[in-house]
């Protein structure tokens, strides 16, 4: 009797969607899944925009990492002549350079995209999670410059790549992740704590100097080498350095499965924290 | 037809903080928590800073069915636009149950998500996708679109050399070729012409009669939601205290409320030409009903009177009192003086002048009125024009497009019948 009392019931409510307070998890993933072309779009224009905007657009993803790996190489090369790693100076940078510009636009830009997405966030409804995310798309096309950027610079020193290339999207996917995680976090927390964008350049800029990026991990003294690795990305690019240069790199694995379980951990708080709040976005924002 | 919106004891709660700031910043939380931390060290207490709930909305219950279509009306704050969000998902309810069948889009203003940046063309694609519709959709519908909008010529130019009126044209043509069941529409048209607003009312009325499409839509346009709406609710204070047939509750709002000015409007402040207004000597004026509310909106064909206050600063030897109808395009409709139908009053330095005007035969549309006090016709004592506005709204079941050629005079006693050839 009751069973068919349920079931009468259910029948009711046949093909309607319910709003209750707290109840909008049970369609997250579907919904995230249904809005799936918005995500491609918004990146879709982000780079549009990126790239559209000025000529300057195209050339300061050049530049950029240019300048700042002359810089480092004159730095740390030429005047505080720390070792290379039996690769040129240059390249030494611009395999670190790959992932921390990568990550450090990322987490920038991600961090100030719902802010600077109000009006959308307050006036439809769509899985916020695709804002932050989409924005990473923009820094993986950066990305995929300054790759062309290294392949040229690895001609004119006529450095041979080595086959462990092909580990490269693994330690990319790596950097993905905790890209997104941090974005998550720091881009939620943005909206509530709106003195939050003026710790992200700090982060940025504190983060580029304690990351091996200028000087090769190795030059770190070994028993402190694990402690080194609590920043996620010394295992990322000690995993690009380890497949673009090759010889001569020892990979330490203890330190990158460290990283590995951090940006995991990272990834799954700023993700949870994001879901949390999500809901009340368009309340504060 | 089934029921497709169902809500049941729905309620929205917001935390006011009586803090100055906008919003809370990292800093002061810290700032605060090392207060109170000294504070309890110290031992003195102090009261946290004061926190209100505000229930913007709350037991809302209602039904909706198919091919329904909507009007909610209701003061700023009323919580038209809570509900809205509520039920579109923006934000999630606080107690109560919202049920919806079919896919629901919400247009709470249009151009979301335009990028000044990006072209036209650019920019329909990413409103589409905004606002729910597909990449295949959008392509299948972009010549719809691109017609109605009537920009062609600018299709790649990006929209931030866009006029306003192209720029609205634009981002209402992509909403309005949305292809849900559901259509949630805010305040929308009180952006664009008059002619553009026009053509987007037929437009959500074509949607909703010919493609049995369900309408919520909000607005302070009355004379829109007259036309488009069958069924009207009436919030004040996050309740629904009306809802029934559109004529009887806007019937009851414009009635009841003078909120469509501030009621008697003030002249004592205005600035004045010295030529035409010597004295500042009309001090109020205002348009009420025979039943004596103020009121600026009007059904065609109805009486109604306009009121001044006038005080001189001396007597008014022969006083002439004038007023002037004026349409939306500031031509002359009609006017009245006291001389042209032979009232005539004594020396006078103060009263209320009442121009009691019966059946008033104008189309539906925006009016002005100008006031005028003379003495013995050729001198000017103060001439205040354009000062009262008020709406006519059409009228019986006649929608707003019928009556989109303009025109100002309406044939009240007409009629319109068929005889053998």
């Amino acid at each position: 009797m009751l069973k068919v009392k349920k079931k009468m019931n259910n029948s009711e409510d046949e093909g309607f969607e319910i709003i209750e307070a707290g109840k909008s998890e049970k369609h997250y993933w579907a919904d995230l899944w249904r809005y799936r072309e918005l995500f491609y779009f918004l990146s879709w224009r982000d780079i549009l925009v990126r790239y559209k905007q000025t000529v300057i657009g195209i050339a300061w993803s050049v530049i950029k990492p240019l300048l700042t790996m002359l810089v480092f190489t004159i730095i740390f090369g030429r005047i505080a002549k720390l070792p290379s790693d039996n690769a040129p100076y240059p390249i030494l940078v611009f395999t670190a350079l790959l992932p921390w510009q990568f990550f450090s636009t990322a987490l920038s830009d991600a961090s100030n995209s719902l802010i600077s997405n109000q009006s959308m966030i307050s006036k439809i409804y769509f899985p916020r999670i695709i804002i932050p995310s989409s924005t990473i798309i923009v820094s993986l096309t950066d990305f995929g410059i300054s790759f062309v950027l290294l392949a040229i610079t690895m001609a004119i020193y006529r450095f041979v790549p080595n086959w462990k290339m092909v580990f490269i999207p693994l330690f990319l996917l790596l950097s993905i992740i905790l890209s997104l995680g941090m974005s998550f976090l720091f881009s939620a927390l943005n909206v509530k704590y709106r003195d939050v964008r003026y710790v992200i350049p700090f982060i940025v800029q504190f983060g580029m100097y304690i990351s091996p990026v200028g000087f090769s991990s190795s030059v770190v003294p070994d028993k402190w080498r694990f402690l080194y690795s609590i920043n996620p990305m010394v295992g990322v690019i000690d995993g690009f350095r380890w497949a673009i240069i090759g010889k001569g790199v020892s990979f330490y694995w203890p330190g990158f499965i460290l990283s590995i379980l951090l940006t995991f951990l990272i990834a799954i708080c700023g993700f949870l924290y994001f879901r949390k709040t999500e809901k009340t976005f368009a309340d504060r924002i | 037809m089934g029921i497709v919106i169902k809500v049941e004891n729905l309620g929205k709660k917001y935390i006011i903080s009586h803090q100055q700031e906008r919003y809370t910043a990292l800093r002061d939380i810290m700032a605060n928590t090392a207060k109170k931390a000294i504070k309890k060290v110290i031992g003195k207490g102090e009261a946290l800073p004061k926190k209100e709930e505000f229930w913007a909305l709350r037991n809302i219950d209602f039904e909706v069915s198919q091919g329904d279509r909507i009007g909610i009306i209701g003061r700023n704050g009323a919580g038209k636009s809570t509900l809205l969000k509520l039920l579109s998902k923006i934000t999630e309810p606080t107690e109560g149950k919202i049920k919806i069948k079919g896919k629901i889009a919400s247009l709470l203003e249009v151009g979301t998500g335009f990028h000044n940046e990006l072209t036209g063309k650019e920019n329909i694609m990413l409103n589409g996708a905004i606002l729910g519709m597909s990449k295949k959709e959008i392509l299948k519908k972009m010549d719809e679109i691109v017609d109605f909008s009537g920009v062609e010529k600018f299709l790649d130019t990006p929209v931030k050399r866009y006029s306003s009126g192209m720029y609205v044209r634009l981002a209402f043509a992509v909403a309005a070729h949305l292809e849900t069941e559901i259509l949630i529409i805010d305040e929308v048209l009180a952006v664009g012409d008059a002619e553009f607003q026009k053509k987007c009312l037929g437009k959500m009325d074509d949607v909703s009669k010919k493609e049995g499409r369900t309408i919520l839509f909000v607005s302070h346009n009355m004379g829109a939601v007259k036309s488009l709406c069958e069924e009207v609710f009436l919030l004040e204070e996050g309740k629904i205290i009306l809802k029934g047939k559109a004529r009887k509750v806007l019937e009851h709002y414009m009635l009841g409320n003078n909120i469509f000015r501030t009621g008697k409007v003030d002249f004592s402040d205005f600035a004045r030409n010295k030529t035409y207004s010597p004295m500042k000597a009309i001090r109020e004026g205002w348009i009420e009903t025979y039943e004596g509310k103020i009121a600026y909106e009007l059904f065609m064909g109805t009486s109604f009177k306009v009121c001044f206050k006038f005080k001189a600063s001396r007597k008014i030897y022969d006083p002439v009192f004038g007023l002037t109808i004026k349409n939306g395009f500031g031509e002359i409709v009609t006017y009245i003086t006291s001389r042209q139908i032979n009232k005539l009053f004594g020396a006078i330095d103060e009263g209320t002048i009442i121009f009691e005007l019966g059946d008033v035969p104008l189309m539906p549309g925006r009016y002005h009125i100008s006031l005028q006090l003379y003495e013995n016709e050729e001198i000017y004592v103060d001439i205040l024009n354009d000062v009262l506005t008020f709406n006519i709204l059409p009228d019986g079941e006649g929608s707003a497009k019928h009556y989109s050629y303009g025109g100002v005079f309406y044939m009240k006693s007409a009629d319109i019948k068929l005889m053998d050839y």
